[in-house]
C-alpha cells in the first residue's frame, strides 16, 4: 500500500495549532472532516473514540511520533491526515518525549487487512531515522505531500 | 507445520549462551496483529534476556520492538517464524507461542 493510496493530501498540516495531545487529535480529525472523508456529522464522535483509544495505550511509539488509530464505520477505506508539531506535544509516549510527527489513521471496521497494510506502510518509514527527520523539517503542506509521494517510490526513505 | 517447535546449541558455542530456537506460530485472532496485540508481544518479548527475530517470510524484524512489529502486516492466518537466541530462548518462545495461538491476544477468531 501507498501513502498516496491513503494519506488525504487536503488533511496535511504542517504546524499543528494544538499543543496538547486531545487538541491535535480533533485538529486532524477535524481537517478529515473538512475534507469530506469522514460522512456527514462523525467528526465529534470519531475524536472522542480516538482519544479513548489513545488512553488505553499510549500511541507515541517512541522516536517523537505518534500514530492515533480507530476502526470506524464512517469510513470505507484507510484515510489518513499527517500534522507536525514544531513544539513537541505531550503524547505520553513509551520513551517520554515530545512527538513532533502524529500520523492520524481512520480505518474501515469491515477490513482489518487495510488497516495492517496502512499500518505497515507508515511504519516501514517512521522507522528510517531520515523520514523522520524530513517529516519533522516539513513547513508547508506541499511538502508534506513531496515527501510522503518521494516515500512511495523509494522504499528506504 | 505451526506449533512446532526446535531448540538447538550452536556448534562449539557454550550450551546456555547460544541456544537457538526457533518455532512457527499461526495468527488466530481475527484483527490480526495490529498495535494492541504487538504490544504484547514486545512486552513479553522484553521480559526475556535472548534475542527475538520475526519473520513473516519477507520481512525479518526484532520482536523486541514495537515500531519493527507493526510492519509485519500480519493478518489472520498468516505464519509468522519465531527465532530466539541466548539462554532463556526456549522459555521465550514458549511464552509467544502460548500469547499468539492459546490466548491469540485476548482477542476473538474470526466468525464463521
Amino acid at each position: 500500500m501507498k501513502f498516496a493510496d491513503f494519506v488525504c493530501f487536503e488533511a496535511l498540516i504542517p504546524k499543528l495549532k494544538a499543543v496538547d495531545r486531545d487538541g491535535a487529535i480533533a485538529e486532524l480529525v477535524s481537517a478529515l472532516d473538512a475534507a469530506g472523508k469522514l460522512g456527514k456529522g462523525n467528526g465529534g464522535k470519531i475524536t472522542k473514540v480516538v482519544i479513548g483509544r489513545e488512553n488505553e495505550a499510549s500511541t507515541g511509539m517512541g522516536k517523537g511520533v505518534a500514530v492515533p488509530h480507530v476502526k470506524h464505520q464512517a469510513v470505507n477505506d484507510v484515510v489518513a491526515a499527517v500534522g507536525c508539531s514544531p513544539a513537541g506535544i505531550d503524547f505520553s509516549s513509551l520513551d517520554k518525549q515530545p512527538v513532533y510527527s502524529v500520523i492520524l489513521l481512520i480505518s474501515p471496521a469491515a477490513h482489518p487487512d487495510k488497516h495492517l497494510q496502512a499500518m505497515e506502510k507508515i511504519f516501514r518509514h517512521l522507522q528510517q531515522e531520515k523520514f523522520r527527520k524530513f517529516l519533522r523539517q516539513c513547513q508547508r503542506a506541499e511538502q508534506i505531500e513531496d515527501l510522503l509521494r518521494e516515500a512511495d517510490e523509494d522504499p528506504s526513505l | 507445520m505451526a506449533g512446532r517447535q526446535a531448540c538447538e546449541p550452536e556448534k562449539g558455542m557454550n550450551v546456555l549462551d547460544k541456544l537457538v530456537c526457533e518455532t512457527e506460530v499461526e495468527i488466530k485472532n481475527a484483527d490480526g496483529l495490529h498495535m494492541r496485540p504487538a504490544m504484547q508481544f514486545v512486552d513479553i518479548a522484553n521480559r526475556f534476556h535472548c534475542d527475538v527475530t520475526v519473520s513473516n517470510g519477507q520481512t525479518n524484524v526484532d520482536g523486541k520492538s514495537i515500531m519493527q512489529m507493526s510492519m509485519l502486516a500480519a493478518t489472520v492466518g498468516t505464519r509468522l517464524k519465531i527465532r530466539a537466541e541466548g539462554a532463556d530462548a526456549q522459555e521465550l518462545t514458549g511464552a509467544l507461542r502460548e500469547l499468539v495461538e492459546e490466548k491469540m491476544f485476548g482477542e476473538p477468531p474470526p466468525q464463521k
